[in-house]
C-alpha cells in the first residue's frame, strides 16, 4: 500500500504523517507541490504545517499547487484523501470538503492533547474505530473553527458526515463541535486535530491516532 | 545621492560625523581613526558602530567572560567552544548537538510580537549555522506584575511572537519559563534558547576561506527594518523621553525561515558549502566582517548587487540592515550552479556578492566606488574592551540583614493549607497552561516531554532512542541577594532539572541579563554573576559552551532584577527510560531526597505573602547536587523510579502540588520528623526532589541511597483517595482536595490574560 505525503512549502508534519504511515504498515511516498505527479500511490495524505506561510489564508493559495489538480481529480474519483489540520484548510479551500476553518474564537493559537469522539466509523479513514468511541488525539492550531451555513451542516448531520466531534469542551468555537468531516463518498477526510501526533505513547499522548492509518490499509484491503 | 567614498574620506578629514548618534562614544571614534588612518567613510562608520556595539563586541563583559574558558572543566564532550556561533558537544553515537541562548529583550519590550518572534528566528538561524538541524526551542520569559497594564500589553504579544514564529517555523516549544517580577515591569526579558543536531562530522565553521571562492547571499531581500538595532535599542537604557524606537524592530517571515532551513540543510548534505554565517544583530556588518577576519583575511563585496525590498536604501543602511532570514554562504565557483538550484528549488534568492580575497581587507563596493576598505578583524574582533568599575552596593549589606526570620509564618493547620493553596495559584507558581498551549510541543514527532515537566526531551534517533534533555532556570531574587551564589544557585536548578528527567548533565549554555554596565553596582553584579557561574560550571564538570550578555535592561535608574539564566543540556542513551514528574500510580511510595533547611530567604513564600526580599539565598551545595543527580540519572536507567520531580520555588509543598495535579493521582504524605511543618512545605533548600518508587523497587532504590550516603526520607504514598476523591493529604494537617487544588492553579493565568469569546 502506497500512501502520498504532500510536501507543500511551509509543510511541518510531514514526516510525522510518513512516520505513522510506516507505523500503520503503509509504505510513505512523499509527493512534492510543484509537480502534478502522484506516483502510483493508492492514497494521499495531506499533513498539518502552514502551506506558503499560509498568508492571504490558510490552505488558499495551496489549492493551486500542481500537485493538487491530481489529488482533486483523483479524489472525484474514489483516490482516499486524508487532510490533517492545514491540510483540512486546503481540502476545504479546494471545495473537496464543505465548510470553512476560521480563527479560533478563543483568538490564541490551542496546542493541547483533545478528547474526541468518532461519530462515523465507515469512512475509508475511520473503518477500524467503533462508532462513538472517545479517543485523545493532539489538537494544535489558531484557525481551526469550523463554520458553514445551517444548511450545509444540517446536511452533514444527515447524511453522517460529520467524522469526529469535540467532546470535554469545544477548543476552537467550531459549530456543533465538529473537529472533521468527509466526501460524501467517505474517502476523502478533513480533520483539525492530528491523529499522526497520537501513535506512539512515548511522543503523543497515546496510541488513538494510529487507527486513521490503520483503517485506510484495513479499508484497501490491502496492509503491506 | 554619491556616496561617501573611501577616496572622498581621504579628501575631507575634518568631515563631522554622526558617531554620537551612531552609539560610539568619542575614544571609539578615535580609535576608529587610528586603525584606518584615516576618517572612516559613513559606511565604514555604520559598520564599526553596530559591530562595536555592546551587544556584539561584548566590550563591558569580555575580561570577565573569559573564566569560562581559563576555569573549563576538562571535558571530551565538547567540539566547538565559545567563539562560533554556538558550541557543540558531543552527545554520542555519533551525534553532536548545538545549543545557545539568546536575549531579545528590547525589542520585545517595544514591539512584543516581533520582538519575541525574531528572537526565536535569530536563535535558530545561528543553531542551523553551525550545520545542525534545529530541532526544539524552550522560552525563558520574564515580565512585570501579572496585573499591571503593561504585562497585558506585553505578555500575549510575546507569547503569540513565540507562537506564530515557532509554531510555524515547525520547531517545538519543550521548555522554558514565565516569570513575575515589578522589577521586570519596565523591561521584560525575552530569552530564546534553540537545541540542533546534526552527525559529528557534519559541523560548519564561519569562516570565508579560499580565495577566489565565492560569497553568496542568499533567504529575504533586505529592507530597512532594524537599522541601528543593535546599536541604538540594545545598548541604550530606555528613558520616558526621546523618539519612538519601534522602526529599529525587526520583522520576522517565518515562512521564509522554514525554507531557508530545508534548503540549507539540503546545501550542506550536497557537501556546496565551505563556510556560512547567519545574518543577526548587525547584519551585512557583521557577516563579511566576522567570515572574513576568520578565514583567508580577505573579502570583495559588490553591495550594490544585495536585493532590496526598499530601493532607496543607501549603503550605510545596507550595512546596518537587520533584515531577518538572510544567511552568506562562502561557495567554491564550481558548486555554484548547484548551489543557486537548491535555492531555486526552494524558491530562495540567492545572489553572489563577491569573492574571498587574500588581501587581508574587506573591500566593498557600490556601484563601482569603493565604500569600506578595513581590516576585518579591526571591525570584528578588535574592538573596544573596558575594564569597568565594579563595587559591591552600598545596600548589600543591609539587604542581606534584613533575613526573613521577622516575617509572620503559618501555624495552625488551616493557616498551611491555605497558604499551600495560596502558593499554588500565585502568579509564579500557577499553572502556565495559558502560555504553553500556544505553542507547538508535538511538530517533529519526537518530542518526548515538554513543559510542564522539569526539562525538555527530545529525541534524536528513533532506533536506538538516543535524546537530549534541556532546561533553563534562574531566581533573580536570589542573585540580588548574592550574585555569585545566585548564579550557582540558577546553575544548580538547571542541571538538577535535567537530572530529574534522566539525563546526563554535560553542557551549560547562559543568557546574562542585567542592568547598566555603566554603573559600578550593576557590574559589580555581573562580575559576581560570571565568577559563580564559572566556579560552578568547573565544580560540576560541565562546561559553558556559549551564551549572551544582554545589559542595560534597565528603565531610568531602576535594574531588573540581576538575571543570569542557566540552561543545562543533557544526554538520555534512551528516551524510554526518561522520568516524568507526575504520580501516576497509587500504592507507590514517596521519597524527599536531600537535605531540609530553614532556609527561606527570597522565598516565593516570602516574596507572594510578605512582599519581601532579604537575608541570604539557600546554601549552595554543587556536590550534594551531583550526588543527587547521580541517583536520578542512575534511579532512572535501572528503573527504580516511576517519577521525580525538582523541589525549587515553592518548595516540598508545591513539587507535591505539581505532582499530583499532572495526571490527577494523589498522595499521602507525613512531613519528616522533628521538622517543623512550615518548613518542611516552603523552604527552599537545594539539592532536593521527590521520586515515586515502586515497592518492587523500594530496597534497591533505598539501598543506592544509603551506599551513597545521600539523606532520603520515606515522606508518602501515591494515593488516588478511594472514594473520597484525590486529594494532597498531609497527614495530621490537612487535605485538600485535588479539584479545588486544581481550580486555584489553572484560574490565575487565565482570569488575567484571557480574552471572553462569542458563541457561533
Amino acid at each position: 500500500m502506497r500512501v502520498g505525503v504532500v510536501t507543500f512549502p511551509g509543510s511541518l508534519d510531514d514526516g510525522d504523517a510518513a512516520r505513522a504511515v510506516r507505523y500503520a504498515g503503509g509504505e510513505a511516498v512523499g509527493l512534492w507541490h510543484g509537480e502534478d505527479e502522484l506516483r502510483g500511490v493508492d492514497a494521499v495524505v495531506l499533513p498539518g504545517g502552514f502551506s506558503y506561510g499560509d498568508y492571504l489564508r490558510c490552505g488558499a493559495i495551496a489549492r493551486f499547487a500542481p500537485v493538487m489538480r491530481s489529488v482533486v481529480d483523483r479524489a472525484r474519483a474514489g483516490l482516499p484523501v486524508l487532510g490533517i489540520c492545514n491540510g483540512f484548510q486546503i481540502l476545504a479551500e479546494a471545495h473537496l470538503l464543505p465548510g470553512a476553518l476560521i480563527r479560533n474564537d478563543v483568538r490564541t493559537f490551542v496546542c493541547r492533547d483533545q478528547a474526541l469522539r468518532v461519530e462515523n466509523a465507515t469512512t475509508a479513514w475511520t473503518s477500524d474505530y467503533e462508532a462513538g468511541r472517545r479517543i485523545v488525539v493532539p489538537l494544535k492550531s489558531g484557525e481551526g473553527g469550523y463554520v458553514a451555513d445551517q444548511a450545509t451542516l444540517d446536511r452533514l448531520e444527515g447524511e453522517g458526515r460529520v467524522v469526529v466531534r469535540y467532546v470535554d469542551g469545544n477548543p476552537n468555537g467550531s459549530m456543533r463541535d465538529i473537529a472533521g468531516v468527509c466526501s460524501e463518498d467517505g474517502r476523502v477526510v478533513g480533520l483539525m486535530p492530528h491523529p499522526e501526533h497520537a501513535i506512539d505513547s512515548l511522543t503523543g499522548p497515546g496510541t488513538d491516532g494510529l487507527g486513521f492509518f490503520t483503517s485506510l490499509l484495513t479499508s484497501m484491503g490491502a496492509a503491506a | 545621492m554619491s556616496p561617501d567614498t573611501v577616496q572622498r574620506a581621504a579628501r575631507t578629514p575634518d568631515e563631522p560625523q554622526p558617531w554620537a548618534d551612531l552609539g560610539l562614544k568619542e575614544d571609539e571614534y578615535a580609535r576608529i581613526r587610528e586603525h584606518l588612518g584615516r576618517r572612516p567613510t559613513s559606511s565604514e562608520l555604520a559598520m564599526y558602530s553596530v559591530m562595536w556595539s555592546e551587544h556584539c563586541s561584548y566590550k563591558s563583559s569580555k575580561v570577565h567572560l573569559r573564566q569560562f574558558g581559563e576555569k573549563a572543566p576538562q571535558t571530551d564532550a565538547l567540539l566547538v567552544g565559545i567563539g562560533e556561533n554556538a558550541g557543540v558537544v558531543d552527545v554520542g553515537q555519533g551525534y553532536a548537538v548545538t545549543f545557545k541562548v539568546e536575549s531579545h529583550n528590547h525589542p520585545s519590550y517595544v514591539e512584543p510580537y516581533q520582538g519575541a518572534a525574531t528572537g526565536v528566528g535569530g536563535i535558530v538561524r545561528d543553531i542551523l549555522a553551525m550545520g545542525a538541524r534545529p530541532v526544539a526551542v524552550l522560552d525563558p520569559l520574564r515580565f512585570g506584575p501579572l496585573e499591571a497594564p503593561d504585562t497585558l500589553r506585553v505578555l500575549p504579544g510575546v507569547v503569540a511572537g513565540i507562537g506564530g514564529y515557532g509554531n510555524c517555523l515547525g520547531l517545538p516549544t519543550v521548555g522554558g519559563e514565565v516569570v513575575f517580577d515589578p522589577s521586570y515591569a519596565g523591561n521584560p526579558l525575552v530569552n530564546a534558547l534553540c537545541v540542533g543536531v546534526m552527525r559529528r562530522e557534519d559541523i560548519q565553521r564561519s569562516a570565508a576561506s579560499g580565495v577566489g571562492n565565492l560569497v553568496v547571499l542568499y533567504g529575504a531581500k533586505t529592507g530597512g527594518d532594524g537599522i541601528g538595532g543593535v546599536s541604538v535599542l540594545a545598548s541604550e537604557t530606555f528613558t520616558d523621553t526621546g523618539p519612538t524606537k519601534r522602526p529599529s524592530v525587526q520583522v520576522g517571515d517565518p515562512f521564509t525561515e522554514k525554507l531557508l532551513i530545508e534548503c540549507t540543510l539540503e546545501l550542506y548534505a550536497a557537501g556546496l558549502v565551505v563556510g556560512i554565517q547567519d545574518l543577526g544583530g548587525a547584519g551585512l556588518s557583521c557577516a563579511t566582517s566576522e567570515m572574513a577576519s576568520a578565514g583567508t583575511g580577505g573579502m570583495r563585496v559588490e553591495l550594490d548587487k544585495v536585493p532590496l525590498r526598499d530601493q532607496t536604501l543607501a549603503p550605510e543602511e545596507i550595512l546596518m540592515s537587520e533584515s531577518q532570514e538572510r544567511m552568506m554562504a562562502v561557495v567554491e565557483p564550481a558548486k555554484i550552479d548547484a548551489f543557486l538550484a537548491v535555492c531555486a528549488k526552494w524558491d530562495v534568492l540567492a545572489t553572489v556578492l563577491g569573492e574571498v580575497t587574500d588581501t587581508g581587507r574587506l573591500v566593498i563596493t557600490w556601484h563601482g566606488e569603493t565604500v569600506v576598505d578595513v581590516p576585518p578583524r579591526t571591525v570584528a574582533h578588535e574592538g573596544p574592551v573596558y575594564h569597568r568599575p565594579y563595587e559591591r552596593p552600598s545596600w548589600q549589606d543591609s539587604l542581606q540583614a534584613d533575613d526573613p526570620s521577622r516575617l509572620a509564618r503559618p501555624s495552625t493547620p488551616d493557616d498551611l493549607r491555605a497558604t499551600v493553596l495560596r502558593l499554588a495559584g500565585s502568579p509564579n507558581l500557577a499553572d502556565r497552561s495559558w502560555v504553553t498551549d500556544q505553542y507547538d510541543r508535538f511538530v517533529l514527532g519526537n518530542t518526548v516531554l515538554a513543559q510542564p515537566e522539569d526539562s525538555g526531551v527530545v529525541r534524536l534517533d528513533e532506533q536506538s532512542g538516543l535524546g537530549v534533555a534541556v532546561a533553563t532556570d534562574c531566581n533573580g531574587r536570589f542573585a540580588k541577594l548574592d550574585p555569585y551564589e545566585g548564579a550557582r544557585l540558577a546553575l544548580a536548578e538547571s542541571y538538577r532539572n535535567v537530572a530529574t528527567v534522566g539525563a546526563r548533565p554535560l553542557a551549560v549554555t547562559n543568557c546574562l541579563n542585567f542592568g547598566s554596565p555603566e554603573d559600578p553596582e550593576i557590574m559589580w553584579q555581573f562580575a559576581e554573576a560570571v565568577r559563580g557561574l564559572a566556579d560552578g560550571c568547573l565544580e560540576l564538570g560541565v562546561p559553558v559552551t556559549g551564551g549572551n550578555v544582554s545589559f542595560y535592561n534597565q528603565t531610568g535608574e531602576t535594574a531588573i532584577l540581576p538575571t543570569p539564566v542557566v540552561g543545562v543540556l543533557g544526554v538520555l542513551d534512551d528516551v524510554a527510560r526518561r522520568t516524568p514528574s507526575g504520580f501516576r500510580t497509587p500504592g507507590q511510595v514517596i521519597y524527599l531526597l536531600g537535605e531540609t533547611r530553614d532556609e527561606l530567604a527570597g522565598s516565593e513564600w516570602a516574596h507572594v505573602v510578605h512582599g519581601h526580599l532579604g537575608g541570604l539565598p539557600p546554601r549552595c551545595d554543587l556536590q550534594a547536587e551531583r550526588e543527587l543527580a547521580d541517583i536520578l540519572v542512575n534511579a532512572s536507567r535501572d528503573g527504580l523510579i516511576d517519577a521525580a520531580h525538582d523541589l525549587s520555588d515553592g518548595g516540598l509543598a508545591q513539587a507535591l502540588v505539581e505532582a499530583c495535579l499532572r495526571y490527577g493521582v494523589g498522595a499521602r504524605v507525613w512531613l519528616p520528623d522533628g521538622l517543623d511543618p512550615f518548613v518542611g512545605l516552603f523552604s527552599e533548600s537545594q539539592a532536593r526532589a521527590v521520586v515515586a518508587v515502586p515497592r518492587s523497587e523500594e530496597v534497591r532504590f533505598t539501598d543506592m541511597c544509603t551506599a551513597r550516603r545521600f539523606p532520603h526520607v520515606r515522606v508518602g504514598v501515591v494515593d488516588d483517595g478511594g472514594p473520597d476523591g484525590a486529594a494532597l493529604d498531609v497527614q495530621g494537617l490537612f487535605r485538600i482536595p485535588l479539584d479545588e487544588l486544581r481550580a486555584v492553579h489553572e484560574a490565575t493565568l487565565p482570569a488575567s490574560l484571557a480574552t471572553p469569546t462569542t458563541p457561533r
